[in-house]
This record gives C-alpha cells, structure tokens and sequence, in this order.
C-alpha cells in the first residue's frame, strides 16, 4: 500500500517537475544592431525573427518563447556586444544567445557562449572563421567566400577573360577578393587589376575611370549591402562602363532588395551570385514573401531577414527533437546535419562546422510587373564555405 | 619678505569627506549590483579614458576631438602584447602607457600649433590617419572584425577574467583609483597649477617665468598615456580589440561625457561617465532613437546653462549651502 | 585628364558645401560643427520637393536652399546668438548638440535609408570627347561653383552689404556707432551661410548620397576645407577645395593603396606649415 502511494508521489512529482519544466518560456537574447549605420540589418533580421513567431506561434515545444533584444550599436565596438551578452546570460539568465550583424559583435561573444555553455545562433555575420571560435556556434546567415566562389566559376564558364577587382578595405572585402582570385585564377581567368576602396566612400569616380583605363571584360565589386551599392552603381552609369562593353559582377550585397530600388534602372541586367532574393521561385518563398509584405509593408524581405526567419526555424526545430531542452552540448547535437527547406532554398546545417549549407544561385536583375528582381537563373546546390576547406 | 600663505592651497589639496564617501560607492556597488559588473567596469575604463581629456582639456585648455588615437594605441598595445606572447595584465598596462604616450609626445609638436580650430582639426586628422593606417593593416591588426588570439593570464597570477566580470571590476577600479591618485596630486602641485594659469592666461605665464610649451607637452604626453591605460584595460577586461577603439565616435562621445560631468575637476569626468553611461544603458532599451535626440538636446541645454556640467552644479549648490550662516 | 576633371569637380562640391561654414566661421567666428545639417536638411528639403511634389531639380535646389535660410535665421536668433561671445570649444559642443537632434529628427520623419533622387535628363550622362570624358553634372556642379564664388566674392568686396559686413566683423562696436546695424547683418549673413550649405546638401545627393547620417559622416570634409582655405577667406576656401578634390581624387586614381589617407595627411601637413591655414585670415576679435 505504502510501495503504491509512494510510487503515486513520485509520479505526480515528476509529472509537476516536468509540467514546470516545460512551461519555463525560452528565454532567446538577441543581440542585434538596431540603431546607427548599420541600423537597417538588424531591423531587417529582428523582422525575420517575428514572422516566424506570428507564422507559427509563439510556443516552441511547449515553451513560450521570451525575445530579448539588446542593441550593440555601432555594430563595431565588440565590447559592447560582450558585456550585453554577459548581461543576457548572467542578469536574464537566457537559454539561447543569438543575433550578431556584424563580425566583431560574433568574435567578442563567442567565448562568452563558450564559457556560459549556451547555444549561439549567428544570423548575419559574414566571415568564415566565426564559427570557429566556439563550439556552440550554429549560422544560418552565409560567408562571403561561399557566395564569390560560384560566381567566380561562372564568370570563367561564361567567356569573361579578364576581370578588374573592387572591395571594400576591410575583413569581409578581402574575404572576397581573396576567394574570388583563387576560383577565377584556378578556372583559367585572368585578374587585370584589384583595387580596395575605403569602406566609406561616397564617390566611386576615381576607381571606376582605373576600371574604364583597364579595359577588363567585366568588373567584380563587393561593398557592404547599402549605400556603397548605391553609390557604385550611380558612378558605373554616369563613367559609361556598359556602354564601353564592361559588365558588372558582384555578390548580391550590391543588390540587396533593401537599396534595389533606389539603385534604379541601371541595375537592370547586372548579374550577382547570392543566396537568397526575394524573386526565388518555391511555395515557401511566396510563403514568406507575402506575410512579409503584409506584416511590413514599407519594406522588402531580404537575404537578413531570411536568416532571421531560418534561424528561429533552427532553434525551433531543435528544440522539436531534444524535447524542450536547449542545454548547449544536446542542442548542437541536435542541430547538426539538420535540414529543411528554407523561403532561400533546400538549406541545412554542416554536421562538422555548424556552418550552413546552401544553394548558391547566379541571378539577374529584371523587372517584374514593375519591381525590380534578382532573377535565378543558374546554381550550385548544396554549398559549402570554402573558406573552410 | 614674509613666507607665502600656502595654505589655501594645502586646504584645496587634502582629501575631503566628500571624497572618502565617493570612492565607498563602487564599494558598495558591488554588493549592490553583483549582476551588472560588466557594465560597471566599463564604466570605470571610460572614468579613466575621461580623465585623461580632462587633464588635457579641463586642466590646460587643448582642445582635442582625437583622442581615440591614443585609447586605441594602448588597445591595441595591449592586444598585440597578449597575443605575441605576454598574456600578463600589468605588463600590458605598462607597455600600453608608454606607447600612447610616446605617441602623444611625438603628435605634441603637431597638436600644439596654431589656434583652437587648428588643433581640432589636427587631432582630429591624426586620429583618423591612425584609424586608416590600422585598417591597411588589417592582416597585423585585425581590422574591423577585430585582432584574434588575445589570451589573457590571470591578474597577479591568481584572479581569472570571469564570465561575471568580477576581476574586470575590480582590476578596472584599482587601475583607476590608482591613476586617479596620481592625477589628483599632479593638479595640486605647482606643474598642476601652472597648467591651469597657461589655460587662464597664456600670454601672462612666460612673464612669470613659467615655460609654456615644454608643460602643454607634458601634460599632453601624460594625457595620452593615460588614455592608453584606459584602452589597454578594455582589451584585457575583453579580450578583444577591433578598430572601433580609434572611431571618430569615442573621441566626440569622450568630449560630450566631460561636459556633462564638467571639465576641470578630475570628479566631474568621474560623474559625468556615470551618468552618461547609465543614461545610456537604461534609455537605450526603450527607444534608442529618442536617446540620440535627448543627448543633443541635453547637450545644447548645458552648453546654454549649465556650461560647467553636473560637477559645477554640485560645486555651486555646496557653496551656497555653505554661504548660509 | 578626366581625373583631373574628376578632381575639379569633387572639389567644386566641396566648395559648395563648404563655403557656407567658412562664411559663418570666419566672418562671424563661430566654429558651427553643425553646417553639415543645414546641408541634410536642404537635401531632403529638395528631395521631397523632387519625389513628392514633382519640382524641376533646377527650382527645387534653390528652394531648398531658401528653406535652409528661414531654418538658419530662426535658429540664429533663438540660439546662436547666445553663443557668439562664448569659447570656440562651447560653441563646438552646442553645434554637435544640435547634429544629434537633427539625426534623430531626420531619422525619424524619413526613415535610416538612402533618399532616392533621380536627376532631368540634361543633366545626365556624358560628354566623350578625345582623352577627356566628362560627366555632365559633373560640368554643372563647376559651372555652379564658379558662379556662386565670383558672386560672392563680388558680394563681399565690392557691395555696400559686404561692406557693412567686414566692419562688423572687424570691429562691431565702432561698426555700431557708425549706424551699422550689427545684429542684423549677423543673421543675414548666418542666413547666407545657412542657404550655402543647403544648396550644397541639395546639389550633393547625387553625388554623396542622403541619409540620417550625413552630418556626421561628411563633417571632416569641410572642416578640413575651411581649416585648410582659412575660415572667412572665399577665394582660399575655392582654392583649398579644389585642390583637396583633385589631391583626394587623383590620389584613388594612382595610389589607390593610399585611399582615403591622402586626404587626412595633406590637411595635417598643410595645417603644420600654415597653422592658419593656406590663405588665412581669421576675424580679429
């Protein structure tokens, strides 16, 4: 009798414990720019974020989600978006860390993820070495090299010889270049000219005529997704480049949907390698496309908020198959190998580097029923960051 | 000729009441905040990054909106220091002081030209030549993504860098309680005071026989140093350091944190970081557009009525509570 | 040499911009950091007469510099005047004030992006003549440039209004008791420094972009144009903003290693061998 009411006890106990268990919210600290210059990338992964939780819903096994966004502006000071992330960890005690616009914001964390054993979740951070640095990093984002190299191969295949190189002089720039020469070299392509401009640059002018002077078959430029694109774009028009036969070939920062329009025009027919644009034709794409434009009309969906979204679809997906559990070591267990179909494409997550894998597709600006788009038209599936090779 | 009455002077130089209850306050803040240490220690670096403008700018009227440069060198001495080989903290200290300083010895010659204007500009030209000239660099410095590899050894062999910021903190206050402390005595001894007669009068001080140009070298060398120590710490209470420690920003956000808590008083550069950094941290969270625009505003509103900041404010309210029989 | 053109004409924009702060800073002697909003402000002025009430670019850029002008003269009378009498580093921190809350107001009403302008067509493209390619707003911004700084100059130098100017500045008691209303003359001129940068900011958009961030981003360009032409002195800022353009432009041209160094390193050179400036001449006070 006393064996059967113990028993009883202790099950009713466990049902409690656990009952409570699950229905501790998990807690998700963000750590996003949301204010300065670089104020439109976290707006546009935070967007990312809520639409998946409006989509679908905002309990992920059985937890009720708690969004804790801190803003590390400028972006840049690392120091900053260490000590909010401690706070994250220390003060709201949150089970996940995610977020990071910027490279140093993803650097300064990581040993903090490290030592506070908790998931890192890298949605925009370009650079291959960040999920190096902690072995609780996961990205759903992308790295340059992994963008540059097929597009490096294409141009190679497409008949351009000779191609002039422009980057923007900083980590990511060189990043690309780098890649870019390595795969456009190797296929037999010949680099006539690099050249690495000052991250901010309002005038292109001076470049751009080196580039005219050249003469190369077509020019490969990086510059961060933004004003930079713009004002390349302004100055390859008005030095006449197309007309003087020279295209433009870029990764898909220079066209990203957020400044496409107010590039114009000229950006018709420039050809970029990305991973995500808003024109991807799949169901989940119009999926996304549409609840975006209604939850936030006065903006386009982007390859950030798409990271943003994947990343939330990560986190729940995982959290789907520990039970509820976002302890670091079960969750990047779970997370490896893990694939789905993303608005971007068939994505998943590289069991070795917890880095993402993804379709990388050569794209061509066209207007469709009036809007300008990055059309798919070529594409390598399933793509790894060479940068870790 | 009778003896010169020092004693003024000796009363303006021993330590005040005030002062002993100042410094319990980070005491007690650790008690009171063991969660927000981080935020804490940052405060206590910017305290020191603030007073080192303050002994240049408050002290002996140069005008700087660059003195990021030579936050950024100690940072970055620091940096390069721990990943080449010595991860010890206080060595880095040192090696980041000496090399700011000698930086700012060097840009002296520069800075010390010429009018006000003149001087905003060179500054603010020689920081941002350094902040390029780091970013070519990038393959030595890191660059905008920021230096790797920066492994910090426990503070005198024993207190480790925690997730807490424990030691941060309280390797950050001593450091600063430290410096402070020399910076106190130097204002009250007599270079101190001929520092602040070339700021009142600089045409009136070679008549008095006091050289101008070798002391505004001097106090600008030590300024600088003194900034570098403040950079070093934050690379070592972070273990990281990108180019943002050289950014236009730190200079301007520098020079709006002593205005507030006022130049020329070593505390008001103390009072101003804490207000300002708090402020900060708390309006940030609710809508960080609107903190912009209330800076501004405060910043207009004290330039038009409270010119000599908070710490004035306080000076004038002692004295008139004083005044009352 | 098209880059020497190109140099001509970044430098021409710079003038443009950057002739309104030397007005006010050396004639009136007050070190305004906050310029580079007037200039946002008449940029968006024009960008919006442009987009949403469809204004030809050539009467909306004078509109927008007029709008500048009221803006200027209210703000002189409310709170600049307080200051003329204040330190140089007072008058810094105020102007740096006023950039943040004109940050955050253009963050505000227009949002963090780029403001999308598109020109007429006769000033687009561009002319190719043998060895020499010359864009078309390119030529414009010069033609403009020249114009406004003979005008100016002839302003300054030869008009009763000029005349009355550099009285005041030189010495405003005597200049008051001569019948010369001093204060007035100060708000115009802040008035025509203000409608300069606006002009400036709505003739740059095109070139430079416009963003919440404007003030900030461009604020060294000019002080270096004044620092380097000497602060009130037309024809030294023309001259120090040529040749910082064309320095700056062939310098990306032929060491592009260098970039955006050249730039910096003339100005502290320049500011070495003549701490007041190339052509200086400050207000004596």
């Amino acid at each position: 009798m006393r064996l059967i009411k113990n028993f009883t006890l202790a099950t009713v106990a466990l049902g409690v414990a656990l009952a409570v268990q699950a229905a501790e919210p998990l807690k998700i600290g963000l750590v996003l720019t949301m204010t300065g210059p670089f104020a439109s990338y976290g707006k546009q992964v935070e967007h990312g974020i809520q639409l998946y939780l409006a989509k679908n819903g905002n309990t992920i096994a059985g937890r009720k989600v708690e969004l804790i966004i801190k803003d590390d502006a400028p972006g840049t000071a690392g120091d900053v978006s260490k000590r909010l992330a401690q706070e994250l960890v220390v003060k709201d005690n949150v089970d996940i860390l995610a977020g990071f616009v910027l490279t140093p914001s993803a650097f300064a964390v990581a040993p903090v993820a490290t030592e506070a054993k908790r998931p890192m979740i890298v949605l925009n951070a370009a650079t291959s070495a960040i999920t190096t640095k902690s072995d609780y990093i996961v990205r759903t984002s992308m790295t340059l090299p992994q963008v540059t190299a097929p597009l490096a191969s294409w141009a190679a295949k497409s008949g351009i010889k000779k191609v002039f190189t422009v980057v923007a002089d900083y980590g990511p720039g060189h990043d690309a270049e780098g890649q870019f020469k390595k795969t456009f070299t190797a296929a037999g392509g010949q680099i006539v000219g690099e050249v690495r401009v000052p991250v901010r640059n309002p005038d292109f002018a001076p470049y751009l005529q080196k580039v005219k002077d050249t003469k190369p078959d077509a020019v490969f430029i990086f510059v961060p997704a933004g004003e930079a694109g713009i004002a390349f774009m302004k100055g390859f028009q008005e030095k006449g480049l197309a007309k003087a036969g020279i295209k433009v070939i870029a990764t898909g920062d220079l066209l990203d949907e957020d400044v496409l329009d107010a590039i114009g025009d000229p950006a018709l027919g420039v050809i970029s390698s990305f991973h995500y644009s808003e024109a991807h034709n799949s169901p989940e794409n119009k999926a996304f496309t549409a609840a975006y434009a209604k939850a936030y009309p006065k903006d386009r969906p982007n390859f950030m908020a798409v990271a943003g979204y994947d990343g939330m679809h990560l986190i729940a997906e995982v959290l789907k198959k520990t039970g509820g559990d976002a302890e670091a070591d079960k969750f990047i267990a779970a997370a490896r190998g893990m694939k789905w179909t993303s608005p971007r494409g068939p994505i998943s997550i590289d069991p070795v580097t917890r880095d993402i894998v993804q379709t990388v597709y050569i794209r061509k600006v066209t207007k469709i029923a009036g809007k300008l788009q990055n059309v798919e038209f070529d594409r390598v599936a399933d793509f790894k960051d060479p940068g870790k090779q | 000729m009778g003896q010169l009455d020092l004693s003024p002077l000796r009363r303006a130089s021993s330590w005040q009441v005030a002062e002993f209850v100042f410094w319990l306050l980070p005491i007690v803040a650790y008690f009171l905040f063991p969660k927000s240490l981080a935020l804490l220690s940052q405060i206590a670096i910017m305290a020191l990054f603030a007073l080192s403008l303050d002994l240049i700018l408050g002290y002996a009227g140069i005008v700087s909106l660059g003195h990021a440069a030579f936050f950024g060198l100690g940072a970055y001495a620091a940096g390069l220091l721990a990943k080449y080989g010595c991860g010890e903290p206080l060595p880095g200290l040192l090696a980041a002081a000496l090399f700011a300083g000698a930086a700012g010895f060097v840009s002296s010659f520069l800075v010390l030209r010429g009018t006000d204007l003149t001087r905003l500009m060179v500054t603010l030209g020689v920081s941002m030549m350094l902040y390029e000239a780091a970013n070519k660099l990038t393959d030595f410095t890191g660059g905008i993504d920021g230096l790797q590899g920066v492994a910090m050894k426990p503070v005198l062999g024993h207190f480790n860098f925690d997730l807490y910021s424990k030691t941060a903190y309280w390797y950050s206050l001593a450091v600063l309680f430290v410096m402070f402390w020399l910076a106190r005595r130097l204002v009250h001894s007599p270079f101190g005071l001929s520092l602040r007669g070339i700021k009142q009068n600089v045409k009136r001080m070679p008549a008095i026989g006091a050289p101008v140009h070798g002391r505004l070298v001097l106090i600008y060398t030590i300024g600088a140093a003194y900034a570098g120590v403040a950079g070093a710490l934050l690379t070592q209470t972070t273990q990281f350091v990108s180019l943002d420690v050289m950014s236009f920003s730190r200079s301007a956000e520098l020079l709006l944190i002593l205005v507030l808590g006022g130049a020329g008083t070593l505390y008001g550069a103390l009072i101003g970081t804490v207000v300002f950094m708090v402020a900060h941290y708390f309006l940030s969270d609710f809508n960080p557009q609107y903190w912009q625009f209330w800076l501004g505003a405060a910043l207009v509103l004290i330039v038009l009525f409270a010119r000599d900041g908070i710490m004035g404010m306080i000076l004038r309210l002692s004295a008139s509570v004083a005044k009352k029989p | 040499m098209t880059v020497i053109f190109d140099g001509l004409a970044a430098g021409m924009l710079l003038f443009l911009i950057s002739v309104g702060l030397s007005v006010t800073m050396g004639l009136m002697n007050f070190v305004n950091l906050a310029h580079g909003a007037f200039a946002m402000l008449g940029g968006y002025t024009c960008a919006v007469l442009l987009s949403r009430f469809a204004v030809p670019f050539l009467l909306a850029a004078p509109l927008a510099a007029a709008t500048t002008a009221i803006a200027g003269v209210i703000l002189e009378r409310v709170l600049y005047r307080r200051l003329y009498a204040a330190s140089h580093l007072d008058q810094i921190l105020f102007s740096i004030g006023l950039i943040f809350m004109a940050i955050s107001m253009a963050h505000y009403f227009f949002g963090a992006g780029q403001q999308p302008i598109v020109l007429p067509d006769f000033l687009r493209g561009q002319i190719n003549l043998p060895g020499l390619d010359i864009g078309v707003y390119r030529l414009f911004l010069i033609a403009v440039g020249l114009c406004l700084a003979f005008g100016l100059q002839w302003m300054v130098s030869r008009t009763s209004f000029g005349a009355k100017l550099r009285a005041a500045v030189d010495n405003p008691r005597v200049a008051r008791g001569l019948g010369i209303n001093v204060d007035r003359i100060f708000t115009l001129t802040f008035a025509l420094g203000s409608a300069l940068a606006g002009l400036g900011g709505a003739l740059g958009i095109e070139m430079l972009g416009l963003d919440p961030g404007f003030p900030i981003k461009y604020i060294v360009y000019f002080l270096i144009v004044v620092a380097v032409g000497g602060s009130g002195n037309i024809k030294g800022s023309l001259i120090a903003s040529l040749l910082l353009g064309v320095l700056d432009v062939a310098g990306k041209y032929y060491l592009p290693q260098a970039g955006a160094f050249v730039i910096y390193a003339v100005m502290v050179v320049m500011l070495i061998v003549k701490p007041q400036g190339l052509f200086g001449r400050t207000a004596a006070k």
